[in-house]
């Protein structure tokens, strides 16, 4: 997946990173909202973080009486990472965004910065990520906030009893980026109910407002594609093709960072197609999450109906088809249905309007153990989603200028804003 | 002695592949029910294929796919883990220094095979540099110097002359490759073996072979702790098409192939 993610880190259309951002006393350096979130933060502005820190790989048999099809052979069980200190500290739960695995980037330092300041944590991967799916999901159909948060809170549980005889914790905190960050906020509203850790401080990094506001935000990014999203193979085949070029023409030593830096000094890729590349970006993800949760649910919507597919059986039909598949697909055709079977008589705005923090909103704006961070060029919140969190939280949010999309999560002030939330 | 345990070696690896390709067979669950077409297919699909490689033999492939999985797992691992506990850091990036240095001499034959003049004397330099100044490979001096790291193989060359990949080929143990790059292993590797026989820098002591195998056992160690690719760790369903597709364009890229006629020169 690493040369995947450079080719994309290397989309860019920016400027060189120095001497652009305005002077307002905060120094993450890129100004463009897709740019920060592609590019992310620079390694020289990262906080130094000790390159080994003492963690166990936790696999959770959560469902033990679950049968996993044959084609999924490689999943033992939920994967978490566990952090620990060999004295008495904190226990930070960590929730990534769509598509992360227990071990993405982000969550990872996040992780070092929380283990260097003395918490243990534990991380998880997101309900939409196909381990996940497959190991932990109660419906195994992944997206509604209530059943989504009910997931996790098993799963950590699970965690929990696995460690609790090994580390002395002295109490619970909870956090999360992207789509974890409104599942942490839902998470912690059934811990009010079940009061299994009672959590002090819960952050909640880049939420969305509503699930379906934003994939809107991500679609639009694939209809700048020419041909829109049905033809995002002969505009994907037009990229690569671009990129080789690009690289016999140089004279280029390899396909490092040397490579992708003069990618976006020379601005290979023009603005639409960068916005296309993320776009089709979280395609790929979201292809993985349907066709995982086809699988398991033998739903019939892009494997045959009862069809038991073998290890040595070709997948990639399927993953043209789910590929071409959208967020509104997913829900009209799938997500929707499924729920309509549970709860006659549902209609689909219902539905939609659930998967939002508005529909938990009086809870959000009463308790005082939640913080929000967020910039004010996130491109998945329009200005009145922004202004909404601003009325919502009050005091308790914190707006950075710039960054994107998640892009300052790994900057050295951001990091030490979240120490900081939650050692107070 | 010697022969037998490694024929012993041979044997246990070979039967474990086969019980590995058979199992999958066994393992398949037959299903009662009668089969149902899914709401999408691939024949509403009305696009270009992306992320595309010749794969006939794809069947064969995800076995050895899997196979690498459970040797990984089973065996090779737990001894890299094994070397990475005893050893310290230090230690461990002077052993990678010493096994990169030898492969210089890979990265020589082959850039000298693609007539790269510059390119071959840099790789010299490098080695020259890096075997004396860097203490037989163990610390990079060259690199400081300016002399930059090209990394080559026969596959590679036969690519820089035209050839194509061929296609696509899971290798046990070694992991992907093609066609192509399977054969430019075989070549490597016996032209590799030639010096080392030739050289021969063990042959005046009592147990030469069994320096050897020292050698080149703690060499497959060491680039297996230099990877930090882990079969099915992604998770994600299609991660067999993700690895094979930039496998191949990786490949595609590097080799810098000649370019198909008629493309415009880009203005510069």
């Amino acid at each position: 997946m690493k040369y995947l993610r450079l080719m994309i880190i290397a989309c860019l259309v920016l400027l060189p990173v120095h001497g652009m951002a305005a002077d307002d006393g905060y120094g993450y350096p890129i100004p463009g909202s897709y740019e920060a979130t592609i590019m992310g933060t620079p390694a020289a502005l990262m906080p130094k973080l000790p390159a080994h820190i003492r963690t166990r790989h936790l696999v959770l048999n959560v469902f033990p009486e679950r049968e996993k099809p044959p084609i999924f052979f490689y999943d033992e069980g939920l994967q978490c990472t566990f952090a620990y200190q060999k004295h008495k500290a904190p226990l930070v739960f960590l929730i990534g965004g769509a598509g992360a695995s227990d071990q993405a980037d982000k969550l990872m330092t996040m992780m070092k910065t929380f283990y260097q300041a003395g918490f243990h944590v534990i991380t998880l991967p997101s309900p939409t990520h196909a381990n996940f799916i497959i190991s932990a999901s109660q419906s195994r159909v992944p997206g509604d906030l209530t059943e989504d948060a009910a997931d996790l809170y098993r799963a950590m549980e699970t965690a929990w009893n696995q460690v609790k005889d090994d580390i002395e914790v002295s109490e619970f905190l909870l956090g999360g980026y992207s789509l974890g960050a409104v599942q942490s906020a839902f998470i912690a509203k059934l811990d009010e109910e079940r009061k299994v850790f009672n959590f002090r401080k819960v952050l909640m990094i880049n939420p969305p407002v509503d699930l379906y506001s934003s994939a809107t935000s991500i679609e639009e990014l694939l209809k700048q594609i020419p041909g829109g999203a049905k033809k995002q193979g002969i505009f994907f085949n037009r990229m690569l093709s671009k990129f080789g070029q690009f690289y016999r023409y140089g004279n280029f030593v390899a396909i490092n960072e040397d490579f992708l830096y003069s990618i976006y000094t020379e601005k290979l890729f023009t603005k639409p197609e960068t916005a296309g590349l993320i776009g089709l970006t979280y395609r790929i993800g979201l292809a993985g999450m349907i066709f995982t949760s086809d699988v398991m649910t033998n739903s019939g919507y892009v494997v045959p109906k009862n069809r038991v597919l073998s290890h040595t059986d070709s997948l990639f039909d399927y993953f043209l088809v789910s590929t071409h598949l959208s967020f509104y697909d997913y829900i009209n055709e799938y997500f929707y249905p499924h729920f309509l079977k549970l709860r006659p008589g549902l209609t689909k705005k219902e539905l939609i309007d659930s998967e939002s923090i508005r529909s938990i909103e009086g809870y959000l704006k009463s308790s005082a153990k939640f913080g929000v961070m967020t910039n004010e060029n996130d491109f998945l919140l329009t200005k009145a989603e922004l202004d909404y969190l601003r009325q919502l939280f009050g005091e308790r949010v914190k707006i950075y200028p710039r960054g994107g999309h998640l892009g300052n999560l790994e900057y050295k002030d951001n990091l030490a804003y979240m120490v900081e939330f939650f050692k107070k | 002695m010697i022969t037998v345990n490694r024929y012993r070696t041979c044997t246990a690896i070979l039967a474990l592949m086969l019980s590995l390709l058979l199992s999958g067979c066994a393992t398949t669950m037959v299903n009662s029910e009668p089969e149902v077409p899914a709401m999408h297919t691939i024949a509403e699909f009305k696009d270009q294929r992306f992320a595309d490689v010749s794969d006939p033999w794809e069947g064969f492939n995800h076995s050895m796919y899997r196979f690498n999985y459970y040797f990984d797992k089973y065996l090779f691992l737990p001894v890299v883990s094994g070397y990475e506990f005893v050893a310290p850091t230090f230690v461990q990036d002077r052993v990678s220094g010493f096994y990169n240095n030898i492969g210089e001499v890979r990265n020589l034959t082959n850039s000298m095979f693609q007539l790269k003049g510059k390119e071959s004397l840099t790789t010299l330099a490098r080695f020259v540099t890096n075997s004396t100044v860097g203490l037989a490979g163990m610390f990079d001096p060259a690199t400081t110097f300016g002399l930059e790291r090209h990394q080559q193989d026969f596959g590679k060359t036969m690519g820089y002359w035209g050839a194509d990949s061929g296609p696509y080929l899971v290798l046990p143990i070694f992991g992907p490759s093609s066609l192509r790059d399977t054969g430019g292993l075989v070549v490597d590797t016996g032209i590799t073996y030639g010096i080392y026989s030739a050289i021969d820098p063990f042959g005046s002591t009592d147990n030469a072979f069994l320096y050897g195998a020292g050698v080149s056992s703690l060499g497959a160690i060491d680039s297996r702790h230099q990877k930090s690719f882990r079969y099915f760790e992604s998770g994600y369903p299609f991660e067999y098409y993700m690895v094979r597709f930039i496998y191949h364009e990786q490949r595609e890229i590097e080799s810098q192939k000649p370019l198909p006629a008629g493309l415009p020169e880009p203005a510069q």
